[in-house]
């Protein structure tokens, strides 16, 4: 014998147990509402597919706030607005999800308009379903992004108007403009026939999801007696005269079957593939302890200033690493402060057996000065017996201060004139520094070289230049 | 692993990655963007994922969604971008989704400019959004502890489901020094989070949720937070002291200027002045017992930093030392000079 049996589908609680009311077996929504229509289809839809443990319900900020009473699955409830952000942070974490961002019209088109569009525009893999009765619901009927012209609300009491508030907002018309969505389609509650059509594409931008297809939405023209101020019957017969023409039902996109299914990856999580991936499997050779030439330099704080595109920053660099290869202390910061205007480079790097306290070098042991104005401001800085390096070819007036040490060549020339490349420069006066002081071996200078120097065709010229910085001082 | 020469952005990139965050969601803007770029560059190599989202509004709620699923998951950002950001951290506290916010300061209000400042201070350690909340709030002061702090900074936020902040500058950030990096954390050592909706049966009935209409359960809840608030209070703070124990003046920063104040007490020491440093490396939680106590038994106090005296504020709020408590403020992207700084010792020392 048949038997009829009227339950709820699987895809709602059996007792909405989450529901502070005493009820647990009714919605909180207003009678005539359209919510629970949409919420019953997405609930049969998620039975039919046997998706429940999978998914995780996104709800917005609006009547719809409670999806959590109902649903029998994972909840998150959003920002206002931001739903289309909150599910793409679940479905990237969690790719074989199922995620459903559930949103009204003020949430959607108006506070979360960017969060929507560049879900969609991303083609994230999640389904929204975007219920619009052109009013805000829960905070008392104000005024929607899609309100009608002429349309009475507490916020729009003459009427929306186009000249002071613009034209109703038309998100799928919108959305199905961009390249990525799969599947955009508005369906309407008012008849029988079309909650049939709703019914199927509630189906169908779920059937996206699960063969992971991309952005599906479909736009639900839904009831609001109470907003509207018209009783549950009027209330489907208000759809019919002021929504649709507005808002015309229809497919707006349908690129279903030209879509593949995207492959989901899994984490690696492999230890060596980590370490090799995040460049964390160097070795370091040992080198022999340096020999500073005088104690100044066996702890230096080193300022290093010129033009941008002198390779500065490199030449502190190189140093700061080298340093580091031979067993000590170093850092190295480009520097900030009101001396960094003016189209000028310049970083300070430290070196010391220890930990170092301040890495910011207000007075340095050691200058090396690439062009005028910074000799001219840093000169006097410089610590008692320092040393200071000029660039003759460009730094034509000379060190004026008689307690320091100066070394001064015609680098860029030299570096023109006999290794064929002004870009050396910077290591030619390297290969001076070390040669002076005995900071630093000269084979951990050409180890820096292989992680700072990523064209390899330039490694040759830049030993040459440090050897040749070296043979300058001697 | 051998040391490597980093910046400290990047050395938060690594770090979280051998953590095991496993997303990343962000917008750029300087200075804060290298982190974005490591993370752009690393990220995916371990199929891990790296998005840069619409604007902050939307990375804040895109951990938010990934926190609450789950994972371990980071953004980093500066100033007027960690502006953005406070609605979404409001809910991930009211909610209780852990994440790792990276603030990178620069120098403000408004757009200001890219150099270090320490003005996000207010901002951080007395929640920042709305709502009766606080966030967990770790101040590095080299790239080590951009690593150390990215890595303890995700142990705490899971430990106690709610947001951290990284509280680094602009300094921090570009510079470099040698950081040594631990092993990764495996999976399997990667803590379990069965409130989480990771879209399994198991855990179909968990929530993610700040709503509580009834007054009364919404007080409760906030208690209930507040409570968990008071414990981290209780366990969680850290701090840093440096030849503090016969101090007769004690320099207290963090971050880069706490550097600064180390060469500070090298060179006042070296001249004769009892000078001693105090960083607190939890903002909030803030090392206010030891600081107390150390307060005591000093003459003055001296609070540098780079805003217009925010710290200086809760310091003096908390401690007592016999003579008096005073400030040294750099603004606009200066980092103050240990040479000025001496200066300001020397006269409330009276030695000049």
């Amino acid at each position: 014998m048949m038997q009829k049996v009227y339950r709820k589908p699987k895809g709602f609680y059996d007792d909405f147990f989450r529901n502070p009311s005493p009820d647990k077996k009714t919605t909180h929504y207003c009678p005539g509402c359209g919510h629970g229509i949409v919420h019953k289809y997405i609930a049969e839809a998620i039975e039919d597919f046997n998706i429940g443990e999978k998914t995780v319900w996104v709800s917005p900020v609006g009547c719809s706030v409670f999806g959590y009473y109902y649903f029998d699955c994972g909840h998150q409830q959003a920002a206002h607005g931001r739903a289309p952000a909150v599910a793409t942070g679940i479905k990237r974490s969690k790719p074989e999800s199922i995620v459903i961002s559930y949103q009204g019209d003020g949430d959607l088109a108006a506070i979360g308009g960017n969060e929507i569009l560049h879900a969609a525009n991303r083609g994230e893999s999640i389904t929204v379903f975007f219920v619009n009765n052109s009013i805000y619901g829960m905070t008392g009927g104000q005024m929607a992004p899609t309100t009608l012209i002429g349309q009475k609300t507490t916020t729009s009491p003459y009427g929306r108007n186009a000249f002071n508030e613009g034209h109703p907002l038309k998100m799928s018309e919108i959305l199905s403009q961009l390249e990525s969505p799969v599947y955009v389609e508005r369906v309407s509650l008012h008849d029988t026939a079309h909650r049939n059509k709703a019914r199927q594409a509630i189906r169908k931008a779920l059937q996206i999801q699960i063969e992971n297809k991309g952005f599906s939405f479909v736009e639900i023209l839904s009831m609001c007696p109470s907003g509207w101020k018209v009783s549950p019957v009027d209330a489907l017969k208000w759809i019919k005269e002021n929504q649709l023409p507005y808002f015309p039902v229809g497919v707006y996109k349908d690129v279903y079957s030209e879509r593949k299914t995207k492959e989901i990856t899994k984490r690696v999580w492999d230890k060596e593939k980590i370490v090799q991936a995040l460049d964390l499997d160097r070795r370091i050779e040992s080198y022999p302890r340096s020999k500073p030439k005088k104690e100044i330099f066996e702890e230096p704080k080193v300022k290093i200033a010129g033009f941008g595109g002198q390779g500065i920053l490199m030449l502190g660099l190189l140093l700061a690493e080298s340093a580091m290869l031979t067993g000590k202390e170093a850092t190295w910061i480009p520097s900030y402060g009101p001396e960094m205007r003016g189209g000028t480079a310049n970083c300070h790097v430290v070196i010391k057996n220890g930990k170092i306290s301040n890495p910011s070098v207000d007075k340095p042991d050691i200058l090396i000065a690439m062009n005028q104005p910074s000799l001219e401001r840093f000169e006097k800085e410089v610590s008692d017996q320092g040393l200071i390096i000029i660039d003759t070819t460009l730094v034509k007036k000379g060190v004026s201060r008689k307690d320091v040490q100066v070394f001064a060549q015609p680098f860029a020339d030299i570096a023109d004139k006999e290794l064929k490349n002004t870009k050396v420069t910077n290591t030619l006066i390297l290969g001076a520094l070390i040669g002076l002081t005995g900071m630093i071996d000269k084979k951990a200078i050409f180890d820096a070289f292989k992680k700072h120097i990523t064209r390899e065709n330039l490694i040759e010229v830049n030993k040459k230049a440090i050897d040749k910085g070296i043979s300058l001082v001697k | 692993m051998a040391k490597e020469l980093i910046k400290g952005n990047y050395a938060v990139v690594k770090a979280a990655i051998l953590a095991g965050a496993e997303t990343y969601f962000g917008y750029p803007i300087t200075p804060a963007s290298e982190i974005a770029e490591g993370a752009a560059l690393y990220f995916p190599k371990l199929n891990r994922v790296f998005l840069q989202a619409e604007s902050e509004v939307a990375s804040i709620n895109m951990l938010y969604g990934s926190g609450g699923a789950g994972v371990r998951t980071m953004t980093a950002s500066s100033g007027p971008g960690i502006s953005l950001m406070q609605e979404g951290i409001s809910y991930a506290v009211g909610s209780e989704v852990p994440c790792l916010i990276v603030n990178v300061q620069r120098a403000g209000p408004g757009l200001g400019n890219i150099a270090p400042e320490q003005a996000d201070y207010n901002q951080s350690v007395k929640g920042g959004g709305h709502g009766s909340y606080k966030l967990i709030v770790l101040a590095p002061n080299s790239a080590q502890e951009m690593c150390d702090l990215t890595i303890k900074g995700l142990e705490l936020s899971d430990k106690y489901r709610t947001p951290v902040v990284l509280l680094s500058d602009a300094f921090i950030g570009q510079m470099m020094e040698p950081v040594d990096f631990p092993d990764p954390l495996p999976q399997k050592d990667q803590p379990k989070k069965p409130w989480a909706t990771h879209g399994t049966k198991e855990t179909m009935r968990s929530i993610i949720n700040s709503i509580y209409l009834e007054p009364l359960e919404m007080e409760d809840h906030i208690n209930r937070l507040l409570s968990k608030f008071k414990k981290i209070q209780e366990n969680e703070t850290m701090h840093e002291e440096y030849m503090v124990q016969d101090a007769e003046i004690l320099l207290v920063g963090y971050g880069i200027t706490s550097r600064v104040l180390m060469e500070v007490v090298e060179i006042a020491r070296k001249e004769g002045i009892k000078a001693g440093l105090f960083r607190p490396i939890t903002l909030w939680p803030f090392p206010n017992k030891r600081l107390v106590e150390l307060a005591e038994k000093t003459r003055d106090i001296l609070v540098v930093e780079m805003s217009d005296g925010q710290l200086f504020e809760d310091v003096k709020l908390q401690a007592n030392c016999k003579k008096g408590i005073h400030s040294y403020t750099r603004m606009g992207g200066i980092v103050p000079t240990s040479t000025e700084i001496l200066q300001k010792v020397k006269k409330i020392m009276g030695r000049n």
